[in-house]
């Protein structure tokens, strides 16, 4: 294959695998820190449209990401007072907050359907962006898709190598003994989870501002349930979370371009069920393999917890 | 004097049952002032959401078409939040529904029998619950996530409905819709309430919510499903079997959501579209929780939930308000019914100093 053929199909896996890798991390430190949070996909399109509907009125793409991360954060609030502070049922509260978001955008985005705006720009750096082959791949991107690797790199250093990243962990790990070191384990929930809101309104707004510069409502076609699955395919590894995200990249972009050449004769539908089954094997591949002991979920993984007073 | 939160030693069986009113108090409050905001007359807005479509008798009917879907799927979804088996993929299990029972109608298409309707009904309950068998086999032996599975299961069966629509099911003389034909007479659910869409799938709702009453307080069953809920430890020592709890849920809400799944095409609808509901899947697991996870209460649950999508359409053509304000209520109401259950589980104790006494006499309790 030709390096023609190649960058453009490197670019596009990209492009499929930023809001993966964004949403996903975000949900990683939450849930590290022990907090299961299914409304990815509500803050995503809450993301996504809060975006749009900035970029669209004014222009200012640096401010639409702001309010997009923003709009994520404050959702996660919503459900961080619930789970946390007032300690109801983490899986129906996610549930709740993604039936929520898509009502929400639905509502805040019936004015901008149809209403197209300029994609994302792209940073130039001077000189190393026209360099062959990895100039366009690595040099020249929205940055979006530079802070998604940042994000992922700095979370793998926080975990890993900082004091706060370890007491983080331990309230994932134990919350009762976290608790009775000292740590306000309900605040370190908070910020992780707000962490994840801000993460996944990021995710929203690259995708209604760089990967279809459009707002369409429930235009995250389950991007935010592939994220989750793609948490626990990477057994909570921030690392291991990237090539994930990149792998269904590949997968996303694989159906279409099979679908551009005219398809293999099977129908267009076959191939976009594609991303969808591909996260059920992956999940049942980890779940089953022989490193299923390795799993490493947080131990105190959507289990509530209330400090007596 | 300061509020002082604590746990209650045993949950509030009042507050239980006064929390949905205290949410839907709240909802309305809320809308009230969002409708306010966004420049609608809020009590003009919340008459034609609330009141103004079932001030008629076809009202009244349309409530109970769109209640019966979500009430027979909620159940089916509430025994298995009690088990915490979180099927959320009922929205796909509801398709597949759809596409056996309907598959029959098409099969039969032109012909007469009183055999069609009780055979594409039980081929809606085995299409759901075949489609809820892959979360349960993949739960029980490999523990992948059924949250998770049941989901992606949704997008799976969606994209297949529109393979069959757009393709071999196709509508010969249709325009090139992508629909099928419509069915036949035999095909067709009986009408329950003459001169109305009501039809049969409404007694089948009460039905279901009643037998889901008595599996659930009067059988052992029931007895198992809430100890693997409440106390995985305790159930595992009495010898009761996860596994065998995680088939049963799966399969009973799958089922249902099957037979709402024929249901729904063979009568509000008549034929296959590629999309067959509002979304009912999703709602009914509002519709359970409102319903306190309780066959009976999960009944005036699904008809308030029933009333907003038609009080929705209504205040859309009234008042033009957007379609999507019926998603957000639904969802903001979810959110007050979790956030006040806080009130079931702790109370909120006033205390005061006990160096400021106060002043004033305290009328004798």
């Amino acid at each position: 294959m030709s390096l023609d053929i190649v960058v453009p199909v490197i670019l596009t896996v990209i492009s499929a695998a930023t809001p993966l890798l964004l949403a996903g991390i975000g949900e990683l430190v939450a849930e590290r820190a022990g907090v299961l949070n299914l409304g990815i996909e509500g803050m995503m399109l809450v993301g996504a449209v809060a975006a749009f509907a900035v970029a669209h009125v004014t222009g200012n793409y640096m401010l639409a990401i702001l309010v997009a991360a923003m709009a994520g954060a404050l959702l996660a609030l919503i459900f961080g007072v619930l789970t946390l502070t007032l300690v109801s049922n983490q899986v129906a509260t996610g549930l709740a907050l993604t039936l929520f978001g898509i009502g929400l955008s639905a509502l805040a985005g019936a004015g901008f359907v149809g209403s197209p705006i300029a994609p994302l720009p792209k940073l130039e750096i001077p000189g190393l962006s026209e360099l062959p082959f990895i100039g366009p791949i690595l040099f020249h991107q929205d940055v979006l898709v530079y802070l998604s690797v940042a994000l992922t790199l700095g979370v793998i250093w926080f975990l890993k190598r900082t004091r706060a990243g370890m007491i983080l962990r331990a309230c994932g790990d134990s919350d009762v003994s976290a608790h009775s070191i000292g740590y306000d384990v309900i605040r370190i929930r908070y910020l992780a989870v707000l962490f994840g809101g801000v993460t996944s309104g990021l995710a929203g707004a690259y995708l209604s501002l760089a990967y279809t510069p459009m707002w369409v409502e429930n235009m995250t076609a389950g991007r935010g349930w592939i994220a989750l699955g793609l948490v626990v395919f990477s057994s909570w590894r921030p690392l291991r979370l990237l090539g994930g995200a990149y792998l269904f990249g590949g997968v996303t972009i694989l159906q279409l371009y099979v679908q551009g050449m005219g398809g293999i004769g099977v129908p267009a539908q076959v191939l976009s069920m594609l991303p969808y089954i591909a996260t059920i094997v992956v999940l049942t591949i980890i779940s089953a393999g022989p490193w299923r002991g390795r799993l490493d979920a947080p131990a105190c993984l959507g289990k509530p917890f209330r400090p007596a007073t | 004097m300061s509020l002082r939160i604590e746990p209650r030693r045993e949950i509030s069986w009042r507050m239980l049952y006064l929390t949905p009113f205290l949410a839907v108090l709240l909802t309305v409050m809320t809308g009230f002032v969002v409708f306010m905001f966004m420049g609608y007359s809020p009590l003009q807005t919340l008459k034609s959401f609330f009141i103004s479509p079932i001030m008629t008798g076809y009202g009244l009917a349309e409530l109970g078409v769109k209640a019966a879907p979500l009430v027979t799927i909620a159940v089916g979804l509430a025994i298995g939040f009690r088990a915490n088996v979180w099927n959320i993929g009922a929205e796909g299990q509801l398709t597949m529904g759809a596409i056996a029972g309907g598959g029959i109608a098409l099969a039969t298409f032109g012909q007469e029998g009183s055999w069609i309707l009780p055979a594409m009904m039980l081929a809606g309950i085995l299409g759901g619950m075949a489609y809820a068998a892959i979360p349960a086999f993949l739960k029980t032996r490999f523990e992948v996530s059924e949250i998770l599975t049941s989901l992606m299961l949704t997008y799976i069966a969606t994209l297949f409905l529109s393979i069959l629509v757009y393709g071999p099911w196709k509508d010969p003389e249709g325009y090139g819709f992508p629909q099928s034909r419509m069915f036949s007479e035999a095909a067709i659910v009986p009408i329950v309430w003459e001169g109305t869409r009501l039809h049969i799938g409404a007694l089948i709702a009460l039905a279901v919510a009643v037998a889901a009453w008595v599996l659930m307080t009067r059988s052992i069953i029931g007895f198992e499903i809430k100890v693997v809920g409440q106390a995985p430890a305790a159930a595992r020592f009495a010898g009761f079997a996860r596994n065998r709890i995680v088939w049963l849920c799966l399969l009973l809400s799958g089922g249902l959501a099957g037979l709402v799944g024929t249901i729904e095409v063979s009568g509000p609808i008549g034929q296959i579209i590629p999309n067959l509901t509002p979304g009912y899947g999703f709602t009914a697991i509002i519709v359970a929780f409102l319903g306190r996870l309780h066959p009976l209460g999960i009944v005036p649950a699904g008809l308030l939930i029933a009333l907003s999508y038609i009080g929705g359409e209504n205040a859309q053509v009234e008042v033009g308000l957007p379609q999507g304000a019926t998603g957000l209520f639904q969802g903001m109401l979810l959110f007050f019914l979790l956030a006040s259950d806080f009130l079931v589980r702790y109370r909120i104790v006033l205390t005061r100093p006990a160096a400021a006494a106060p002043r004033r006499e305290v009328a004798p309790a």
